[in-house]
């Protein structure tokens, strides 16, 4: 990696206040992206900002119905938390999901939000669970959150503090792994709770997470399975590589989301 | 005083020994040496498949802090550093020999693949270099470039070096051609089959690493390397590139983690890291990235192959006929032009009587990694083609694909079987390891699975393989006729000490075989030493005699012969020391197990009697046997070990997904005697993972032009434990007839025997969509486009 300085905050305010200085500085948290991005030099921040510091950012807790997971939660915290095995299932058996073990204790939601990869997990679960991410300075629904691969409405220097998640009645995923990464080529969160019957997709879309009409309105209609089985996507709108065409992808969104459903029950 | 010990000879699961320092951090490997005053080394390497290099402009990286010195090619050149060398000469049908182009350690004038070394960054700190490197200027005019074998013998293909016309570096045949095609001539069916052999990259755990000393004092130099064999890179690097006498020239390869072949061989860097260290009067240290070793690690397989297969109207083989194309890389490797000749179509017979055989191997030119030995080493490609013919031969012949096999099978009483490809198989039974690995499996009960499976929507296949492989490589005279140009003996040296302790110098290394245990439990069995008092020594040409290394299964099979030769001298020297002690004669000291014995008396000396005997000559026959007891043997084998055996996969195919789960394994080996159950056990294991990788999981994957896609473990898909089932081992032992201890080899047999095991279970999985052949690997999203084509077609 290129030369930093490396600086690591005891608060919000103060974190916010150095990354503000200097607009080539970047905030870390677990670092499971942008550490190998840095060893292999893609990378080149005048400072790391590390939030692993700042206390208020940790814990999960929950008022009334809705789950408040603080930025430096690691995957391996959501996948054990007890409290949201019981009321989101589906959120649990995803973190259970994401990486190997070492990077589910590394790795943070907070990170993976705010990275918004287009084949990370969290994205399509917080898009079906209708989600807020808050901030050091706002609130944002996950809808206007998540906007194209790697691209979020967060502004420079802004750092994720919290998200909000309220307790569906029911909810389900499915993924495709990528042999080689184990990042998801294709995995599908479906929910149905506050904000209504809502599918989210990751993995697959040649342009980051979305959401899927047509399967939301089907979903709606009728919660099962057989309800998404004519329901085929663009392949237009799909990603291609070595290890799927695009065609393939669009098929096993239908697959993943099907799977999904019997998953929700 | 008698001390009852628990078994440790040959035939015991003795644990390794090796793991206790393994496990507990321990290891010792080549990154973990660090010398006074070392310096760091990066390599800057091309970026592109194929350009001319204008002009190296290095003047601002050198004046960056810490940097030492920058090499480039023309710098080696002025000193006469030669290429790196080829190992071996294949001549052409005419008697020509191949096209051998020079190989520069550093790119001269031109560079011929992604990860090319064009200029080496010598600086105090890795950091500094690699800054320094990034800021060296290279003029590059990228030309147009060829990645697969079949466009680079295209005419207009672009010309990888131009002492290769039309790219091809051999054009090869083995066997009687008029023979063949009179057997083709009155066969009753022709059964063609093309399929191309995916190109792997080897990932050994350790990446490589090499340590480069100059002693001025002396005038001696150090390689430390992550090699298989240290001798063979003094030899090559010390006579060929360096020209270092190898009095003054030591090659240490410390633990090394996994070398799977592709720390065989001498590379650039070695050499590099050598010649610099005396430049810069430091040590130099250069250990790969994995990102480089993708780029810069020989690769493996990588041919595209046509058969034919002649048969009657009962169903026996008339005669095969093979047409191979086999992608050498930009460069010759070491051992590169063997794997597609000596070491696959030699191998076409299989363990089948086919009468007439005749093959054609064109080796080809292109803008890749070189290619060499991977694990198996043209075996597994010869058992792979041949596997995947029979299965699609006997479908349409309409046979039972068990029963077309055992037909054709060499039976028990033909050996020692001479086949028509020049190997002569000393030993095997196939029809015991196939009817033990049908047994095993519960071929038998297969249908009830596949209808089981069907009943949860799953598409249930099963495949088998009968294999044979040739190992223990290998009788120096055939080799050398063959165009080796090494020996491939082995040599071993047992050092009884005063107290009876052993220490055992051996030639061969190990990088995961587990030798140290393996090799003690031969002492513990000759000499009844226990294995903790036997120290294996390797690795190191300051310490060991001139030996050949480890590859191709030969460490037990000629290495381990070695040292049962040398202990036969221990044990000859003894009987004559004890028969003095005991006032007997030599004809009638009898020894077993560390007991010399007056034969039908109770008068007995041990071992250790006899080495302190030796060591201290107070009492001894001076004036007839030196003191000491101390024995060298080298041991040339007289022909390859032929371990064979069956194996058998189950697979399970969702056809929603398209993606493939491997159920059950079962491997029924021939590996000759076995020394250590757990540790064969273990191999057999480890090379069916990598063979199942090959099967469903690894490709290599380069654009036309020669850009290597799959350049990281994000996209080439390394197997991991949840991908594979557990797989069970058992041996059917015939031995080997030519080494005293009878063994065979078991290093490979699990990447030779498995691939075509699983394919042809993922075909059978299939039958229902008319799939004749798939190719490997069997992707999710490649069994899908078969699944889903068929629909549409039938749409």
């Amino acid at each position: 990696m290129y030369e930093f300085a490396y600086h690591k905050p005891s608060s919000v305010a103060d974190a916010v206040k150095l990354l503000a200085a200097d607009p080539d500085a970047r905030p870390i948290s677990g670092g499971m992206t942008l550490l190998p991005a840095l060893k292999l030099r893609l990378n080149k921040p005048s400072m790391l900002v590390d939030l692993s510091g700042i206390a208020e950012l940790r814990g999960v807790k929950r008022e009334g119905n809705t789950f408040v997971i603080g930025a430096l939660t690691r995957h391996h915290e959501v996948a054990t938390s007890a409290e949201i095995k019981a009321a989101i299932p589906a959120l649990a058996a995803m973190a259970h999901t994401i990486g190997d073990t070492q990077v589910r204790n590394r790795g943070t939601m907070g990170g993976s939000v705010a990275n918004n990869d287009p084949s990370a997990d969290y994205p399509a679960a917080l898009l079906a669970l209708g989600a807020t991410i808050k901030t050091d300075r706002r609130t944002i629904s996950a809808d206007d959150f998540f906007n194209g691969m790697f691209t979020t409405a967060l502004e420079l220097g802004e750092i994720v503090t919290a998200v909000h998640i309220p307790v569906p009645t029911k909810a389900g995923y499915a993924k495709m792994k990528n042999p080689a990464s184990r990042y998801s080529m294709a995995g599908v969160f479906v929910a149905n709770g506050p904000a209504g019957v809502r599918v989210a997709v990751n993995g697959a879309g040649n342009n980051g997470v979305f959401r899927e009409a047509a399967m939301e309105k089907a979903l709606a209609a009728n919660w099962s399975p057989e309800s998404l089985a004519g329901i085929t996507l663009d392949a237009g709108d799909m990603n291609g590589d070595i290890h799927g065409s695009a065609e393939y992808r669009a098929h096993l969104v239908t697959v993943m989301a099907k799977r999904a459903v019997v998953d929700a029950g | 005083m008698n001390v009852v010990q628990p078994f440790e000879g040959i035939g015991a699961s003795v644990r390794r020994k090796e793991d206790f320092r393994f496990l507990q951090g321990h290891g010792h490997f080549t990154d973990d040496i660090n010398r006074p005053g070392q310096t760091y080394a990066v390599m800057l390497r091309s970026p592109h498949a194929h350009a001319v290099i204008n002009a190296i402009d290095t003047a601002a990286a050198k004046a960056m802090p810490g940097v030492k010195a920058i090499f480039v090619g023309t710098d080696m050149a002025a000193e006469n550093i030669g290429g790196i060398p080829c190992g071996w000469q294949i001549h052409n049908k005419d008697g020509s020999p191949m096209a051998e182009p020079m190989h520069p350690a550093l790119a001269l004038g031109k560079v011929r693949h992604v990860g090319d070394p064009v200029a080496v960054v010598i600086a105090e700190t890795r950091a500094q270099a690699r800054d320094a490197a990034e800021a060296i200027l290279v003029d590059y005019t990228p030309m147009p470039g060829v990645s697969q074998t079949e466009a680079a013998i295209r005419p207009g293909a672009p010309q990888v070096h131009d002492a290769a016309p039309g790219n091809i570096c051999y054009d090869w045949h083995i066997g009687d051609r008029a023979a063949m095609e009179a057997a083709f001539a009155g066969a009753a069916r022709v059964v063609k089959f093309e399929t191309t052999n995916n190109r792997l990259v080897p990932n050994a755990m350790e990446p490589r690493a090499a340590i480069g000393e100059f002693d001025p004092h002396s005038g001696d130099y150090t390689l430390y390397t992550t090699s298989q064999n240290p001798h063979v890179i003094r030899l090559l690097m010390g006579a060929f590139v360096l020209h270092i006498p190898e009095s003054k020239l030591r090659v240490v390869a410390p633990d090394v983690g996994g070398g799977f072949g592709s720390k065989i061989y001498h590379y650039a860097e070695e050499a590099i890291v050598t010649w610099a260290a005396a430049k810069v009067k430091r040590p130099i240290k250069w250990v790969a990235e994995r990102s480089e070793s993708f780029m810069s690690d020989a690769h493996g397989r990588d041919h595209v192959s046509t058969a034919e297969l002649a048969l009657d109207a009962s169903g026996k083989i008339l005669g095969l006929k093979v047409h191979t194309l086999a992608n050498m890389g930009a460069y010759l490797s070491t051992f590169a032009p063997c794997v597609p000749t000596y070491l696959y179509a030699t191998l076409l017979s299989g363990v089948y009587s086919t009468p007439v055989i005749y093959a054609e191997v064109k080796a080809v030119f292109t803008n890749t990694v070189p290619v060499d030995a991977y694990r198996g080493a043209g075996r597994p490609e010869a058992t792979y083609l041949l596997e995947r013919l029979m299965d699609v031969a006997a479908r349409e012949a309409g046979l039972d694909k068990v029963e077309f096999r055992r037909r054709n099978f060499i039976r028990p009483d033909q050996f020692p079987y001479q086949t028509p490809v020049a190997l002569q198989y000393d030993s095997g039974n196939y029809h015991a390891t196939l009817d033990q690995a049908l047994v095993a499996s519960g071929w038998g009960d297969f249908e009830s699975r596949r209808a089981e499976s069907k009943v949860r929507g799953k598409l249930r296949g099963i495949g088998i393989s009968t294999y044979v492989e040739a190992c223990g490589i290998a009788p120096s005279a055939v080799v050398g006729s063959l165009g080796a140009r090494a020996g491939l003996y082995e040599v071993g040296t047992i050092r009884v000490h005063p107290t009876g302790s052993v220490t055992v110098l051996t030639g061969a290394h190990s990088h995961g075989q587990g030798h140290e245990t393996t090799f003690a439990q031969l002492v513990a069995d000759k000499l009844g030493v226990p294995i903790a008092n036997v120290d294996i020594v390797h690795g190191d040409t300051a310490k060991v005699p001139f030996g050949m290394g480890t590859y191709g299964s030969r460490s037990l099979a000629v290495g381990g012969s070695a040292m049962d030769k040398a202990m036969d001298k221990i044990v000859a020297k003894g009987k004559r020391i004890a028969a003095h002690l005991m006032e007997a004669s030599v004809e009638d000291v009898e020894f077993e197990r560390g007991t010399f014995r007056v034969a039908g008396t109770d008068k007995t000396k041990t071992l250790t009697d006899i080495s302190l005997a030796a060591y201290v000559p107070h009492n001894y026959p001076i004036d007839e046997i030196e003191p000491g007891l101390e024995e060298t043997a080298f041991y040339d084998p007289k022909n390859f070990t032929y371990p064979g055996g069956c194996h058998i996969c189950e697979v399970e195919i969702d056809p929603e997904t398209g993606k493939v789960a491997v159920l059950n394994f079962t491997a029924v080996d021939d590996v000759g005697r076995v020394i250590n159950p757990m540790i064969v056990e273990g191999q057999v294991q480890g090379g069916v993972a990598q063979g199942i990788g090959q099967a469903l999981l690894e490709a290599a994957i380069y654009d036309a032009e020669g850009q290597l896609i799959s350049g990281s473990m994000m996209d080439y898909t390394m197997p991991r434990a949840d991908d594979l089932p557990m797989v069970s081992v058992a041996t059917h032992t015939t031995l080997c007839t030519h080494n005293p201890l009878g063994v065979k080899g078991c290093g490979e047999v699990g990447a030779i025997g498995s691939p075509p095991a699983v394919m042809n279970a993922v075909v059978d999985a299939l039958t229902a969509y008319g799939v004749r052949h798939v190719e490997m690997p069997a992707t999710p999203d490649k069994i899908w486009n078969i699944i889903h084509g068929h629909r549409m077609a039938a749409e």
